[in-house]
């Protein structure tokens, strides 16, 4: 074997002055070898994404390299001009980004984006660049490459844009390819067809591959060797089988624990349970008006029937698209459904007017999915949490004695009611969610995505902590979300939602064990470390 | 086909809009103090009793209020403006002789601060920080904030009193009785600083637009993207950033086609360009108030006409646009 | 608070800014003691040059009357019509903007249609044409310029409106059963007057810039001094008589600029993580 492609030693990059910490990674020595797939993994603000920007010369101006070196092909990165840069981009190592959605120029066709590459390096004839854009969009798995190929980005899915981002990056043969959170904004069958692309197209051309990456499920999919980040310092790195096996660190340990498991546990039975929320023959239809065009429709929602026990955890589960989302609100009354019922405890509240509705919002809750964006950033966060109470009449004082101890059965401090939203991290903000919530003692929690945004062991907490507050206070609750592993973890029932229709229900444990429905085993198929993680531990 | 159902939208909704400004029109004549027919007279007060009843009868101003509404409405969209008793000619006429002077000093005007407003824009943006992009920012804020009229005269003060470089006033040398090129040429030459100093404002306003819209663009995805791709910084400014920057640029330039009308009675005023703001102010000092109405209706159909080009331009320039169309 | 006066004076553009504001203030209030006698009032031979005549630093105009008296005296109408008018486009647009971007659908699209129109057609023709059939007046001025200034204010206030509108936090007050004004105006509101006091600071300059413009046309309230009738009235005797004109425009200028540079420092110093970092 030849030298490394990669050779990173002692790398250091420094943060500007007052940030958090004074660097972004410390000391970091990684080596990549033709062929070879390096994961980086870590949570955020690991600085897993600043390692694959300075590879590319691409970091952010406030972030300097203070120490080490980045040998690429036998050029050091960091100490190369501009012209060296531009050189080096896509010539030896291409790269991929996260935003398949935005990466690329909204005005230009395809083609002409991949051409511009061969340009930029002065390689090959005209036609020569067009034969050759054409040949790796086929490469590339686009369906009728020659029609994408004139195509602009919008007119494509996400999906087959990240492919096209794929081909742009390989244009030129590079011996790395630099992946930064590829597959993340992707829903998880598309997730695994362009895992499989990349796959194939390193085995066929030998390209070495740095896989950045929050997903232990994807590592477990995808990685010869896995380098484990911990706030900018490299706590462990080997092979993939035995970081994963037999990880040294307790950092990547707690990681790897933190991983629900795709096995559900043993189900609770709730056979006796009176039933505290059902929705039956929901409908709901967007449509887009247009003055001269056709009325374009989307079936967000068809026919949707479930019911709720007391005590009871239904994941709605699907991809983006499937209409969870819609439903969840829906039985909010967030969104105005077109037909169907839903019945709250005794009261039938689809056919409610605004205001006679107001006295039964309180029973049922919502969690959302942004900890940033579900606290409004100019109140106290008592203040959040106690204006509920207060628009059903409670005084505030009282309220706010409440308050506190909600904060603490949340897990957080009493204290912390005097302070704004940005005093906290994201976890903690989703407790003082979840706080707001049962300020009002609701029968029925609405979670939408609530523990999506965040990191993995994050995630475990406020998991467990959503399970034990539900055994405490008996609550109903609805959980939308499009991740399988959770899903498994914490729902007694499953609603598989595909196209604004059910396509399969059932007891969790039983649908995992024995999909019937073809778009469910695809859905479980697809869910990237499929059985890797079954040591996590069980409910509660 | 797209093409033509979008036109025809357009021009339906301006075909509204001129209806609305008609009824604007109508209720500012009603709304002030006096009697309207003295208002359609334009003379100050000091029309004759028979004019008056002539114009009472015309416009049925002694029927309900929805019928006078209706008669004036209608005659407006048959493009009838109404006469000028005072300069003894029809609105219509009078403005149809000035336009084409206006829209010459608009069209120029409206050219050279697009094309030198991008281009400082642009500059500025790339050299973000540098003592070039703090020089054109203050340049482009100071002429922000100077008054067009001030201008206009501080110019002919000194370009054309002072120094001697350029023609005083007005559209070509009277009696000079020139054709074909010299005649243009001096159109030309009298068209230098009205156009400079109209175009001026609106050079400074997309400086700062395409300034603002480039440094946003530069933070995009798609130009890490490029960056990546080994493309040198040059061809990510001209194809990636500048391309989409544009955008934004131009349909705010549309929407800004109607203040470039009001810099046009300011510049017209000052430099006695014979184009229909010289025509507004000339009226408004004999409170013709007929003319007025009608160049502010004219001049909106004029800018209703610019914005519905400024979108076609769009549509050709954003791929994005026909798709939702 | 603290940190916001921090972040503002560490800006010397916006500082210059206010302070030529304050002292242009400072002259609008002081104007009856600096000069007690009416600006329009002849008090010298006409055409008298700066400093030819101690107390008459910027000479006279085409009557003899003194010219910084006008000046003085202007700044007061400038500054008044700048500020009322600015409130007035305020009451029409921030109302029109927070029912259209709240309500949605057609609400929505009917108000808007009406903002478009408002933004379509030519605002300084349409000002000429409402303040001559109107007469000049401060009243008529004042509406005139608060009409045609008030769409940028609605489409703002929209914008910002309908994104807080789908902000999660909002959606929570309504689940948590809040009223729907209590929500506008303790969840929504607050979290735009930032946004609303920048423009705000920004029209008054557009404001000023417009009412001269009316006056130097002839459409000023026959009974204010303002700074535009000044440079209108000086501009026949341009060639031998220059500072009438002169020293008025330099007053607009100088006022909308400043205007400018604080209403922009604001922004920055509002919005410090919109703003681009400075070095």
């Amino acid at each position: 074997m030849t030298g490394p492609v990669l050779s990173i030693e002692g790398l250091t990059l420094a943060l500007p002055p007052l940030s958090d910490r004074p660097h972004a990674v410390e000391n970091i020595t990684l080596k990549i070898a033709p062929g070879e797939t390096l994961c980086v993994v870590g949570e955020s603000g690991s600085g897993k994404s600043m390692i694959a920007h300075s590879v590319m010369g691409l970091l952010p101006q406030a972030v300097t390299p203070a120490a080490g070196q980045i040998m690429l092909n036998g050029r050091d990165v960091l100490r190369l001009d501009q012209a060296g840069l531009q050189d080096l981009r896509g010539r030896e190592a291409g790269m991929i980004f996260q935003e398949p959605m935005t990466s690329l120029n909204p005005v230009m066709r395809v083609s002409d984006q991949i051409v511009e590459t061969f340009a930029a390096h002065n390689l090959h004839s005209r036609e020569e660049r067009k034969r050759r854009a054409l040949a790796l969009l086929t490469e590339a798995g686009l369906p009728d490459p020659e029609r994408l190929a004139r195509a602009y980005p919008h007119e494509l899915s996400g999906g087959q844009r990240q492919r096209v981002m794929i081909a742009m990056a390989l244009a030129l043969e590079p011996k790395l390819l630099i992946a930064d959170e590829p597959t993340t904004a992707l829903d998880v069958t598309t997730q695994a067809q362009i895992l499989r692309l990349i796959e194939n197209l390193r085995r066929r051309h030998g390209t070495a591959v740095l896989f950045i990456t929050h997903d232990m499920g994807v590592v477990a999919e995808i990685a010869d060797r896995i380098a484990v980040l911990e706030k900018g310092v490299l706590v462990e790195e080997g092979l993939a089988s035995e970081v994963l096996g037999a990880p040294k660190h307790p950092y990547t340990q707690k990681l790897l624990a933190a991983v629900p498991s795709l096995t559900p546990p043993a189900p609770k039975n709730l056979a006796a349970a009176p039933v505290v929320f059902s929705v039956s023959d929901l409908n709901k239809t967007y449509r887009k008006r247009s003055l001269f065009g056709p009325t374009r429709e989307v079936v967000a929602a068809d026919g949707i029937t479930f019911s709720l026990r007391r005590g009871e955890t239904i994941g709605i589960v699907g991809e983006s698209g499937s209409g969870k989302s819609t439903v969840g609100r829906c039985c909010m009354r967030l969104i105005e459904p077109e037909a169907g019922s839903i019945i709250l405890g005794e009261t039938e509240i689809s056919g409610l007017g605004k205001a006679a509705l107001r006295p039964h919002r309180k029973r049922i809750q919502m969690v959302f999915q942004d900890p940033f964006a579900c606290l409004n950033p100019r109140q106290t966060i008592g203040r959040i949490i106690t204006d509920g109470p207060v628009a059903y009449g409670v005084p505030r004082s009282e309220a706010m004695v409440r308050a506190r101890e909600l904060l603490e059965l949340v897990g957080l401090s009493a204290n912390a009611i005097d302070r704004y939203p940005h005093e906290f991290s994201g976890g903690q903000r989703q407790r003082v969610g979840i706080a707001r919530a049962l300020a009002l003692e609701p029968d029925v929690l609405v979670a939408d995505e609530a523990v999506s945004a965040l990191d993995v062991s994050v995630q475990a907490q406020i998991l467990r902590l959503i399970q034990d507050i539900q055994q405490r206070l008996g609550l109903a609750i609805l959980f939308v979300t499009h991740d399988l592993r959770v899903a498994a973890q914490i729902c007694d029932r499953i609603v598989v939602m595909s196209r604004g229709r059910i396509v399969e229900e059932g007891e969790t444990a039983a649908v995992f064990a024995n999909p019937r429905h073809d778009y469910t085993r695809q859905l479980l198929g697809a869910v990237p470390g499929g059985a890797a993680f079954e040591t996590a531990s069980p409910r509660a | 086909m797209n093409l033509i159902m979008f036109l025809l939208g357009r021009v339906a909704k301006g075909v509204v809009v001129l209806m609305a400004i008609a009824i604007l029109n109508f209720l500012l004549i009603h709304a002030a103090p006096g009697d309207p027919a003295q208002v359609m007279a334009g003379q100050g007060g000091a029309a004759d009793e028979e004019l008056l009843q002539q114009l009472r009868v015309q416009y049925g101003l002694d029927k309900p209020f929805l019928t006078q509404l209706g008669i004036y409405a209608g005659s407006y969209l048959q493009f009838d403006l109404g006469f000028s008793y005072r300069q003894q000619q029809s609105v219509l006429s009078l403005i149809m002789d000035r336009l084409p002077a206006t829209l010459l000093l608009t069209g120029s005007a409206f050219v050279i601060s697009l094309l030198v407003g991008t281009l400082m824009g642009m500059l500025a943006a790339r050299r973000q920080g540098h003592w070039s992009d703090g020089a054109i920012t203050t340049v482009s804020l100071m002429f922000y904030a100077t008054p067009l009229f001030w201008i206009a005269l501080m110019s002919q003060i000194i370009f054309s009193l002072k120094l001697g470089w350029l023609p005083n006033v007005g559209y070509e040398t009277i009696g000079a009785n020139l054709s074909g090129f010299a005649r243009m040429l001096d159109i030309g030459r009298h068209l230098i600083l009205p156009a400079m100093t109209l175009g001026l404002f609106f050079t400074a306003v997309y400086v700062r637009m395409m300034r603002a819209s480039m440094l946003q663009v530069a933070g995009s995805d798609f130009v890490k993207t490029a960056r990546a791709k080994g493309l040198s910084e040059g061809v990510i400014l001209r194809h990636h950033i500048a391309r989409n920057a544009i955008l934004p640029v131009v349909t705010l330039a549309g929407l800004q086609a109607g203040q470039l009308v009001g810099g046009a009675v300011l510049t017209e005023t000052v430099f006695a360009w014979p184009g229909i703001g010289r025509l507004m102010f000339d009226a408004l000092t004999q409170r013709d108030y007929p003319i007025l109405l009608g160049v502010f209706f004219i001049s909106s159909a004029l800018v209703i006409g610019f914005n519905i080009l400024t979108e076609l331009v769009y549509r050709i320039v954003d791929p994005r646009i026909g798709a939702q169309g | 608070m603290i940190a916001f006066l921090k972040r503002f004076s560490r800006n010397p553009a916006a500082v210059v800014g206010l302070v030529i504001l304050v002292l242009v203030v400072a002259f609008a209030i002081l104007a009856p003691l600096l000069y007690p006698n009416s600006p329009w009032k002849p008090v010298q031979r006409p055409f008298l040059a700066p400093f030819a005549q101690a107390g008459f630093p910027m000479g006279t105009d085409t009557l003899g009357r003194d010219v910084a008296a006008g000046l003085v005296h202007g700044a007061r109408v400038s500054l008044q019509i700048g500020v009322v008018s600015t409130i007035v486009a305020l009451l029409i647009g921030v109302p029109l903007g927070a029912i259209a971007g709240y309500s949605g659908g057609w609400v929505d699209d009917l108000l808007m249609r009406f903002t478009e129109f408002f933004q379509t057609i030519p605002s300084f023709a349409l000002a000429i044409v409402m303040v001559a059939i109107l007469q000049p007046q401060l009243g008529s001025i004042i509406l005139a310029i608060g009409v045609v200034s008030w769409p940028p204010v609605a489409r703002l206030v929209r914008g910002e409106v309908l994104s807080l509108r789908s902000r999660e936090y909002v959606q929570a007050a309504i689940t948590i059963g809040q009223s729907t004004p209590r929500i506008i105006f303790s969840q929504i509101l607050p979290n735009t007057i930032a946004p609303i006091i920048v423009i705000g600071s920004l029209m008054v300059g557009t404001a000023i810039l417009l009412e001269s413009s009316l006056s130097f046309l002839g459409l000023g309230d026959p009974n204010l001094m303002s700074w535009g009738y000044m440079v209108g009235a000086g501009r026949t005797r341009l060639l031998d008589s220059w500072w009438i004109s002169f020293f008025p425009g330099i007053a607009i200028f100088l006022t909308v600029l400043a205007l400018n540079l604080a209403g922009e420092g604001l922004n920055d110093a509002l919005n410090p993580r919109l703003s681009r970092g400075r070095k």
